[in-house]
């Protein structure tokens, strides 16, 4: 088994359910009808490439492993996304903050992703990157609305600022396996998305009128499984059933 | 599901029967927007006739190449169901469902005859690609046709809709909101 090639996948896998998992909470609760329906959009966009992404890891994983027992029955140390993608919602602004630092990385990740030599990850990427489009507009779009807009909004996408950035650096350092993907030809150095990813950021934190962040301290290691309080409340909600239930379908 | 086509097993050569193929597919619609058939949605990407077995007991199979609209589309399960459901019913034997996500799925794909189903349902047609998303903020709409009134004096309310692959919108003349399949 390519344990590297699964781990890749995995992490690519997790970031996109973890994220996707965080925004589904919305649903039902967003702060008007439309913008519900949005987020709940992006979530379900996060959910379907995260199965593209698990089907694919399943292949390499053998053993009986399918998109559900991946999902469903792995622990807190077993998962390898980013730590800002488990982060709490906290209110809007800082969803919306969140999710724009995010598809920010994701739109350069996949656009070097389409040229991976594994044509799965290829054709995922391809796929993926259609969607981010979109969240990264929306994500954008929202930041300059809260930044530039009331002095509530401003405040809130402040605090959101101050709370999610020391979760960005671990966006763009690389893993050992991510290090090893790149050098095989089928991954992203995602160091060398760094300097792209600061410059849209700052450029639409610059129109939303909010000062950009020094660089200082940065969280990481949920790349390798070491993650913060938050992701086990998420699994013991998501896995529940899988757990309580094995096999149960409806 | 009965449709007056013929039974397969009236038919002799493979390229009949691909097209019979297409024919039946023509029938499963999309479960989310079900004026489109799969085929006038453009999901469906290539159809394989499978010999029989040799040896005899056997029939026709066939592999249908499908590809999803969007990757999280939740009708995308119940689709492949309703594929394999008319193929069983019209006589075909081994059927196999492959999901293709190379090249992505593009709204460029939609049928001619697709586009006007939609505008009768009530759903603007999406343009053509020069149109597609970009990450750029507050990027220019394209001025999108109410389905109702025939007015282009609209405005977008939200790029994300009922479903995926839909938009709000609403008509700034006759003031009724409505849905534009989005250009993906």
């Amino acid at each position: 088994m390519d344990t590297i090639r699964l781990n890749y996948i995995l992490h690519l896998a997790d970031n996109a359910l973890i994220l996707g998992h965080r925004n589904s909470e919305w649903c039902g609760h967003g702060p008007v009808l439309e913008q519900d329906i949005a987020i709940s959009n992006i979530a379900l966009d996060g959910l379907g490439q995260a199965r593209n992404f698990y089907q694919s890891a399943a292949t390499i994983a053998g053993n009986g492993a399918t998109e559900d027992s991946l999902a469903y029955l792995r622990d807190v140390i077993d998962f390898k996304n980013c730590l800002l993608a488990e982060v709490p919602n906290g209110d809007w602004a800082q969803t919306i903050l969140r999710q724009f630092f995010f598809s920010a990385y994701q739109y350069l990740l996949y656009t070097k992703l389409q040229q991976s030599n594994d044509g799965q990850l290829a054709a995922i990427a391809e796929k993926s990157l259609k969607e981010v489009s979109y969240h990264l507009r929306w994500s954008s779009e929202w930041v300059i609305r809260l930044g530039d807009g009331t002095e509530e909004s401003r405040t809130r996408i402040g605090n959101a600022l101050e709370f999610l950035w020391p979760y960005t650096g671990e966006l763009c350092l690389p893993a050992g396996y991510e290090l090893d993907a790149a050098s095989n030809g089928y991954g992203v150095d995602v160091s060398s998305l760094q300097s792209d990813w600061h410059q849209r950021v700052s450029s639409v934190l610059e129109e939303a009128t909010l000062a950009v962040p020094e660089t200082g301290w940065m969280q990481s290691g949920g790349k390798q499984g070491r993650h913060t309080e938050h992701l086990g409340y998420i699994l013991a909600e998501m896995q529940y059933l899988q757990r309580a239930y094995p096999g149960a379908e409806w | 599901m009965s449709t007056g086509l013929e039974n397969i097993n009236t038919l002799n050569t493979q390229d009949d029967l691909k097209k019979q193929v297409y024919q039946i597919l023509e029938t499963v619609l999309d479960p989310e927007v079900p004026v489109l058939s799969v085929v006038d949605l453009g999901i469906i990407r290539d159809v394989q006739i499978l010999a029989p077995p040799s040896g005899g007991g056997g029939g026709w199979g066939v592999e249908v190449f499908v590809t999803p609209t969007y990757s999280g589309c939740p009708a995308i399960d119940i689709i492949n169901v309703h594929i394999r459901m008319a193929l069983l019913q019209h006589g075909f034997k081994e059927i196999r469902i492959t999901q293709l996500l190379s090249p992505a799925w593009t709204t460029d794909w939609i049928s001619e005859a697709g586009r006007e189903k939609l505008k009768a349902y009530g759903i603007a047609p999406p343009h053509y690609r020069q149109s597609v998303c970009t990450p750029e903020a507050f990027q220019a709409e394209e001025a999108i046709q109410c389905p109702l009134c025939q007015s282009y004096n609209t405005r977008l309310v939200s790029q994300f809709g009922s479903t995926a692959c839909k938009a709000l919108y609403q008509c700034n003349d006759c003031k009724e909101p409505f849905d534009y399949f989005k250009c993906h």
